[in-house]
C-alpha cells in the first residue's frame, strides 16, 4: 500500500508541478467567468452612449411627440424631412438609426422600418415596437370613443414575470430558472465529458511513456502492475480534482470580484431607473429596468440553485465516469508502443462517451424523456447523461442506482483493464488484435 | 549453498513454449551466467525470477524455501530494456525508484550519494534524465537497481551503452558486489565478459538448457583435447614416431620452431603425448588449447540445431 501511495505521489507532483497544469488552472476560470459575465454584462452595460433616432412620417402626424425618450435613447420627430435626403447623411447629423413610419401603420405591421449602419440591439427594436404598438393600440382605443381612456389605460396597464417554481417530495417550495438549470445541465453534461477526455487521455499517455521509455520493467520488478496502473489512475484523477476545486474557487473570486465593481454602478442606474419611471409615465425606462432585473434574476437564481447536490454528484460522477474509462484508457496505452497506434483501440472508447454527449445535449432540455431517463443509467453513458438531469430535479432512488451500477462496472472494468495492462505492457513490437488481448485475460500472472 | 533455484520451469505464451523444463542452480555468493541466442527463452526465465510472470508449472526456490511475493525487495533487477522517466529530474527519480525498492526517503538519499559521489555524477543531481548521455543514464540505472543492497543481483545485458572504461568500472563494481556478498545472474551475449566474470553458466537454446556448469569445466569439455606444441625439431621425424594416441591436426615453421597443434585421445595422458616429443628436440612451449566460450556457444547451439533439423526430416 505505502508503494502505491508513492506512485500516486509521483504521479500527482509530477503533473501539478508542470507549467501547462498553471496555465490551464489560471485561464479556464477567466474563460469561465467570461462564459457567465460577459451575457450578464451585455445586458447591463448596452446603450451605455446614448443614440438618437430620427423619425420621420410619411403623411400624418400621429406619433408627433409620442416617443418618450429614455437615458439612452433620444428620439427627434422630423417635420418637412424626407427620407431619401436624411438616409444619404443621417450618420453624419448625428443620428444612429431613423425610424421610418408609413401611413399604413395602422393595419400592416411591416409598414415601419428602421434604417441604421449597425444592427441595432434587440432593447432597441423592442422598446421602439411597443411604443409603436402602444400608440396604435391607443388610437384604435380612442374610435371607440371611451371616456377616461387614459385614466383606463393606465390601470390596465400590466406586466408579467412568470416565477418557475419547483417543489420537492418535503413539500419544500423553491423558486427556480429554467433557464439558469439548463445552463448547470449544459456545463456540467459537457464537463464531465472534457474532463473524463481530458484526463483519460493523460493516463493513457502516461502509461505509453513509461512503456516506450522503457522504465515499465523496472517499475515493475518492485511494483504490482496493477499498483502501477492504480496509482496512475488515482493520481491523475487528483489531478483532475485539483484542478476543478482550483477551477470552481478562482471562477467564483472573479465573478464576485466582478459583479462587486459592474453591479454597485447598476446599484445606481437602478435608482436612476426607478426615478426616472416615477417622473415619466409608462414605457419610459422600462426596458431598462426590466433588463436590469433579468441579470439580477440570474444571479438570484444561481443562489437557488443546490450548490451541495450539483457538486457532490458532479465530484461522484467525474470520478465513476474517468475511473471507468481511464482504466480502459490504460488498457489501450498498454497495448500499443506508441500513440498513432492507439486510433483503433481508441474507438470503442470514443464512441460511448460521444453518444453520452449527445444524449445529454438533449437531455438538458428534455431531461425526463424515455432515452435520457436509461441512458442516466447505463454506466457507460450516465456519469454526463445524469449531470445533464440533475438540475431539473431527480428523485433519490434514481441516483442511488445510477451510482451503485456505475460503481460495479468501474470495479469490472478495472479488473479487466488490469489484465491486459500487465500482459500489454511487456510486449513490444507488432500492434496486437482485438483477439489477441482476449487471449491475455487468461494469461497467468501472480 | 544454492542460493536460488529454479526447477523444471515450464512457461508457455499462447500455443508458443518459451520454456521448457527448465531448471537453474545458482550457488550463493556466484556469479552465474545466463546464456543463449535471442528468443532463447532467457527473459522469460528473469521474468520469472523477477516475478513479472508466473511458471506453468516449476518451482522457484528463494532462500530455501519456495519464492514468496516479498522477497522481491532482496532483486536488484537490470532489464535489458530499461529506461528512465526522461523528463524527471535524475535525484527526484533515483530517490523514487530506490522508495519503491523499500527504503525509506532519508535511508535513499543518503546511499544515492555516495554512490553519486563514487561515480563522480555528483552534478547531475538537478538535471533532467533527457540532458544526460546514454552512458550516464546506464550509471543511474545501475545505482538504482543494487541501491537496496539486495541479496540477489539480475543483470541483463549490463553493458550495452557503455564505452570500455565504463565496462571496466562496471565490470569491476560487479566483482566487488560479489565480494561483498552478492549473488548475481547475469545475462550477455558479450562472452569475454563471461570468461571473466562468471563461475557457472546455464545455455539455454529454443526454450531448453542445453548447457550447463561451471564455465571452466565446459571450456575444458568442449575443448576436444586440443593442445599445443613448439618444439626446435622436425615435424617428419615425427610423424615416423606417431601413436595412436594424439593426432597432428596441423604444424608450420615459425622463427625456427615447429609449431603443432594437436588432438590427444579422450582417455590418452598428456604426459605420455610430451614423453614421445622429448626424443624428437627440444619442447619451448607447451600447452592445452581451451576454446574461448564464443565457440563453445556456436558449437553448443548449432550442434543443437542440427540434431532437431535431422530429427525433423523423416
Amino acid at each position: 500500500m505505502n508503494k502505491i501511495k508513492l506512485i500516486i505521489q509521483r504521479e500527482y507532483l509530477t503533473r501539478v508541478k508542470k507549467k501547462s497544469f498553471l496555465i490551464m488552472t489560471l485561464l479556464a476560470p477567466v474563460l469561465m467567468a467570461g462564459m457567465i459575465l460577459v451575457p450578464a454584462l451585455i445586458m447591463t452595460s448596452q446603450g451605455k452612449e446614448v443614440k438618437r433616432i430620427a423619425v420621420i412620417e410619411n403623411g400624418s402626424h400621429l406619433f408627433e411627440g409620442k416617443f418618450h425618450s429614455t437615458e439612452y435613447l433620444k428620439f427627434d420627430y422630423l417635420k418637412d424631412v424626407r427620407l431619401e435626403d436624411l438616409k444619404q447623411n443621417f450618420g453624419d447629423l448625428g443620428y444612429y438609426a431613423i425610424l421610418y413610419i408609413s401611413p399604413k401603420v395602422g393595419y400592416m405591421p411591416d409598414a415601419v422600418r428602421l434604417i441604421s449602419h449597425k444592427q441595432p440591439s434587440l432593447e432597441v427594436t423592442e422598446y421602439i415596437s411597443t411604443s409603436i404598438e402602444k400608440v396604435i393600440e391607443r388610437e384604435k382605443l380612442l374610435t371607440f370613443n371611451i371616456t377616461n381612456l387614459d385614466k383606463i389605460l393606465k390601470t390596465v396597464e400590466t406586466k408579467i414575470r412568470l416565477q418557475t417554481v419547483l417543489i420537492n417530495d418535503a413539500g419544500e417550495e423553491k423558486e427556480t430558472s429554467t433557464g439558469v438549470a439548463m445552463a448547470i445541465a449544459y456545463i456540467s453534461g459537457l464537463l464531465v465529458y472534457m474532463l473524463t477526455f481530458i484526463f483519460g487521455a493523460q493516463v493513457m499517455r502516461g502509461v505509453i511513456e513509461e512503456k516506450t521509455n522503457r522504465i515499465v520493467e523496472v517499475l515493475i520488478s518492485s511494483v504490482k502492475p496493477f499498483q502501477l496502473m492504480m496509482g496512475k489512475i488515482i493520481g491523475i484523477a487528483m489531478v483532475g480534482l485539483t484542478q476543478f476545486f482550483l477551477w470552481i474557487i478562482l471562477t467564483l473570486v472573479i465573478i464576485a470580484s466582478v459583479q462587486g465593481i459592474v453591479f454597485h454602478n447598476n446599484q445606481n442606474l437602478q435608482e436612476k431607473v426607478q426615478h426616472s419611471t416615477e417622473l415619466l409615465s409608462a414605457p419610459t425606462g422600462e426596458a431598462a429596468s426590466v433588463q436590469f432585473n433579468e441579470a439580477e434574476k440570474i444571479f438570484q437564481a444561481l443562489g437557488a440553485v443546490n450548490w451541495g447536490l450539483v457538486l457532490g454528484a458532479f465530484v461522484i460522477y467525474f470520478l465513476g465516469g474517468y475511473l471507468l474509462y481511464a482504466s480502459l484508457f490504460a488498457a489501450v496505452g498498454s497495448a500499443v508502443d506508441n500513440e498513432t497506434d492507439t486510433q483503433q483501440f481508441m474507438i470503442p472508447i470514443t464512441i460511448p462517451l460521444l453518444l453520452a454527449l449527445f444524449i445529454a445535449m438533449g437531455a438538458f432540455q428534455n431531461p425526463d424523456s424515455q432515452l435520457a431517463f436509461w441512458c442516466s443509467f447505463i454506466p457507460f453513458t450516465s456519469p454526463i447523461v445524469m449531470m445533464a438531469r440533475i438540475p431539473f430535479g431527480i428523485h433519490a432512488w434514481e441516483l442511488i442506482v445510477s451510482v451503485s451500477l456505475l460503481i460495479l462496472t468501474f470495479i469490472g472494468t478495472t479488473w479487466v483493464a488490469a489484465k491486459i495492462y500487465r500482459t500489454g505492457i511487456l510486449m513490444y513490437g507488432k500492434k496486437p488484435t482485438y483477439k489477441e488481448m482476449w487471449k491475455w485475460l487468461r494469461f497467468k500472472h501472480y | 549453498m544454492t542460493f536460488f533455484k529454479a526447477t523444471d520451469i515450464v512457461k508457455e505464451y499462447a500455443g508458443h513454449r518459451a520454456l521448457d523444463k527448465v531448471t537453474v542452480e545458482v550457488p550463493e555468493n556466484s556469479i552465474y551466467g545466463l546464456l543463449g541466442p535471442n528468443g532463447a527463452g532467457k527473459t522469460t526465465l528473469i521474468r520469472i525470477i523477477n516475478q513479472i510472470t508466473a511458471p506453468d508449472s516449476g518451482k522457484v526456490i528463494f532462500h530455501n524455501r519456495e519464492m514468496k511475493p516479498d522477497d522481491i525487495f532482496d532483486i536488484g533487477y537490470l532489464p535489458e530494456e530499461r529506461g528512465l522517466y526522461k523528463k524527471m529530474k535524475v535525484g527526484e527519480q533515483a530517490l523514487y525508484l530506490a522508495q519503491l525498492k523499500g527504503l525509506s526517503r532519508q535511508e535513499a538519499a543518503k546511499r544515492l550519494k555516495e554512490w553519486f559521489e563514487k561515480f563522480e555524477m555528483g552534478a547531475w543531481w538537478n538535471k533532467k534524465v533527457e540532458e544526460l548521455s546514454k552512458g550516464m543514464q546506464q550509471k543511474v540505472q545501475f545505482i538504482v537497481t543494487i541501491i537496496h543492497k539486495p541479496g540477489l543481483l539480475i543483470f541483463d545485458e549490463p553493458f550495452t551503452g557503455f564505452d570500455p572504461i565504463n565496462t571496466r568500472q562496471l565490470k569491476e563494481e560487479i566483482l566487488q558486489l560479489k565480494k561483498e556478498g552478492a549473488t548475481i545472474i547475469f545475462s550477455t551475449h558479450d562472452m569475454p565478459s563471461v570468461e571473466e566474470l562468471c563461475d557457472h553458466i546455464t545455455l539455454i537454446n529454443r526454450s531448453r538448457t542445453i548447457l550447463q556448469g561451471a564455465t571452466e569445466e565446459i571450456r575444458h569439455e568442449y575443448g576436444g583435447h586440443e593442445y599445443e606444441i613448439r618444439f626446435t625439431g622436425k615435424v617428419n621425424l615425427l610423424t615416423a614416431t606417431l601413436n595412436t594416441d594424439y593426432k597432428i591436426l596441423d604444424h608450420h615453421r615459425e622463427n625456427g620452431h615447429s609449431l603443432i597443434r594437436l588432438s590427444l585421445r579422450e582417455d590418452a595422458s598428456p604426459n605420455d603425448m610430451l614423453a614421445s616429443f622429448l626424443k624428437s628436440g627440444r619442447i619451448v612451449s607447451f600447452r592445452e588449447l581451451v576454446p574461448s566460450m564464443n565457440d563453445v556457444f556456436i558449437q553448443a547451439v548449432e550442434k543443437e540445431n542440427e540434431q532437431d533439423t535431422t530429427h525433423k526430416t523423416p
